[in-house]
C-alpha cells in the first residue's frame, strides 16, 4: 500500500543557523492517525509545515504520491489540510461564511458551490449556526471549529492539526476529540496531551534536536519518554531541561 | 475591538451599501476632483459638499459622531502644513489644506465604511488599477490589522505592569521601546496569517463570494452624484 505521505531524510536549518530538521523518515498510511510528541523547539512544527510545501527543506517529500516541488505545490496543498495552533492566523475573512469559503474558492469553485461546500463543512464541524457571524467573535473553541471547517471545505485527505487543544477548556476539547474521531481523514496532530493523543491515535512519534528518535504505539511512547503531566517531579524537569535545545 | 469597526461597518445594507463599488469609487473620485479644484474661500460650495458626505453617512446608517471624530486623524498633518503655510502669510493655502485634506478623510472612511473591502478593491482591479497595487493594498490592510492588535495587546500589557510610576515618563520610555517589539511580534504574526493562507491554496488574488454587478440603479447614481457635485463646483 503507497503511503499518503512520505518523507525521506528531511534537511531543514533556519535562516540564523538553527537546525530545525536533521535527517527525518516518516510515513502515514490511509485512515491513520499519528500523534507527534516532542519538546518545545524540537522541530514538529518545522516538520508540518513540509507537508504541504509552506517550508521546503533538503530530502524528498512525497504526499499522495506526488512529490511536493512548486509545480504540484496546489494539489498538495489540496490534499493536506492544515489546522494552525492559533486560530486567530487562521480566521482573517470578515465573516465566518467568507473565511470557510475562502480556500474552495481558491481550488476553483464558483461562488455558489464554494458557498455550498462552506456550509457543508460548516454543518460537518457543528458550526452552521455561527455562519454569518464575525470571525472574532466567536469563543476559542468555536474558533477552532470553524479554522476546521475552513480546512475541511478542502476536502482534504489527510489533516495536520498544530496543537489543536490548546486555548480550549475541557469540553471544548472533548467536543473537539469528538469531531476528530468523527472524521475519516488520516490525521497528523501535534500535541503535547497525552491523554487527548491517546485517545485519537495509536502510533505517536517522537522529535528531540530535529530528529525523529521513536516510532510506536502512543502508549509506549509516552512511557518511554515519561511524556506526562503527572510526571513531573524533579528528575523529570531535569530531563526535560537537558533535551530542550 | 476597535480595529475592525470599519469591516463590521462596511457589512450593512443600506442602499449606499448596495451600490456597485465600481460606481461609489467613479463618485469618490469625482467628488475629490471637484473639492480640490474648489477656492478654499468658496464656503457655500464646500458647506454643500460637506452636506453630502453628512448625507451620505445618514443614509448608510453609519454613526456620524465616530465617523467624523475618525476622519480627524488627518488633521495632525494637514494642521501642521497648514500652520507652515499660515506662518509663511499664505492664509487661504492653510485654510485650503485642512478643509479639503478633512472632507477628503471624510469621503474616503464614508466609502470604505460602505463597501467590503475585497468587493472596494475588486472595484478598482475592474476600473484598471494594476493588480500588484490592488495585491499591496489588501495585504496592507490586513497586516494593520495585525499591527493594530498587537499594539492594544502590548498597550494592556504595559498597563498592567505600569505600577506608581508617572504615567507619562514611563509611557513614553516603554512606548519606544514597545514600539521595536510591536513591529518584531506584528512581522512574526502576518507570517502566520500568510502562512495560513498558502495553505489553504492562496495563489495571490482574494476570490469573491458575490460578483460584481453594475446595474442601472448604480449607474444612475453614479451620473445625479456626479453631476450634482459639478454643477455646485461650477456655480
Amino acid at each position: 500500500m503507497t503511503p499518503l505521505i512520505e518523507v525521506r531524510d528531511l534537511f531543514y536549518q533556519y535562516e540564523d543557523g538553527t537546525k530545525a530538521l536533521d535527517g527525518v523518515n516518516f510515513t502515514l498510511n490511509a485512515g491513520e492517525t499519528v500523534v507527534v510528541f516532542g519538546a518545545n523547539g524540537s522541530g514538529k512544527t518545522t516538520f508540518v509545515l513540509h507537508l504541504n510545501g509552506i517550508l521546503r527543506g533538503q530530502g524528498s517529500v512525497t504526499v499522495c504520491g506526488m512529490q511536493v516541488n512548486k509545480d504540484t505545490l496546489a494539489r498538495v496543498r489540496s490534499k493536506v489540510g492544515m489546522v494552525f495552533q492559533d486560530s486567530d492566523e487562521q480566521l482573517f475573512m470578515p465573516t465566518v461564511l467568507e473565511d470557510v469559503a475562502f480556500g474552495p474558492l481558491n481550488q476553483g469553485l464558483p461562488p455558489d458551490e464554494a458557498i455550498g461546500t462552506a456550509k457543508t463543512a460548516l454543518e460537518q464541524a457543528g458550526m452552521q449556526h455561527v455562519l454569518g457571524k464575525a470571525p472574532y467573535h466567536l469563543s476559542a473553541g468555536e474558533k477552532r471549529r470553524v479554522a476546521l471547517a475552513g480546512v475541511l471545505a478542502m476536502q482534504p485527505e489527510i489533516l495536520v492539526l498544530d496543537e489543536p487543544t490548546t486555548f480550549l477548556d475541557p469540553p471544548a476539547q472533548r467536543n473537539l476529540l469528538d469531531l476528530l474521531a468523527s472524521l475519516p481523514q488520516a490525521k497528523l496532530i501535534v500535541t503535547h496531551h497525552t491523554r487527548f493523543a491517546a485517545a485519537l491515535a495509536t502510533r505517536a512519534v517522537f522529535f528531540e534536536k530535529g530528529k525523529l528518535v521513536a516510532d510506536g504505539p502512543v502508549d509506549e511512547i509516552v512511557q518511554r519518554f515519561n511524556w506526562i503531566y503527572p510526571a513531573l517531579d524533579a528528575a523529570d524537569l531535569r530531563y526535560s531541561a537537558q533535551r530542550r535545545f | 475591538m476597535h480595529h475592525v469597526l470599519m469591516d463590521r461597518w462596511s457589512q450593512g445594507s443600506s442602499p449606499l451599501h448596495s451600490r456597485d463599488p465600481r460606481a461609489k469609487i467613479l463618485a469618490l473620485l469625482v467628488f475629490l476632483i471637484v473639492l480640490a479644484t474648489t477656492a478654499p474661500d468658496a464656503f457655500p460650495a464646500l458647506a454643500i459638499d460637506a452636506l453630502v458626505l453628512v448625507a451620505g453617512i445618514l443614509i448608510a446608517g453609519l454613526p456620524p459622531g465616530s465617523l467624523l471624530l475618525r476622519a480627524m486623524a488627518v488633521l495632525p498633518f494637514s494642521l501642521t502644513f497648514g500652520l507652515i503655510s499660515w506662518l509663511a502669510g499664505d492664509r487661504l493655502r492653510a485654510m485650503g489644506l485642512v478643509e479639503k485634506s478633512y472632507l477628503s478623510t471624510v469621503a474616503v472612511l464614508l466609502i470604505v465604511g460602505t463597501t467590503p473591502l475585497p468587493l472596494l478593491l475588486s472595484g478598482l482591479e475592474a476600473l484598471g488599477v494594476p493588480r500588484l497595487l490592488v495585491l499591496v493594498a489588501q495585504f496592507l490592510y490586513r497586516y494593520l490589522f495585525v499591527v493594530s492588535e498587537q499594539a492594544q495587546h502590548l498597550r494592556l500589557a504595559g498597563a498592567c505592569r505600569q505600577g506608581t510610576e508617572s504615567r507619562w515618563r514611563l509611557g513614553f520610555r516603554a512606548g519606544a521601546g514597545a514600539l521595536a517589539v510591536l513591529f518584531a511580534r506584528s512581522y512574526y504574526r502576518a507570517e502566520g496569517i500568510h502562512r495560513a493562507m498558502m495553505a489553504r491554496a492562496f495563489s495571490g488574488k482574494f476570490a469573491l463570494l458575490r460578483r460584481l454587478q453594475f446595474g442601472m440603479a448604480d449607474g444612475l447614481f453614479t451620473v445625479v452624484i456626479s453631476a450634482f457635485l459639478i454643477v455646485v463646483r461650477i456655480q
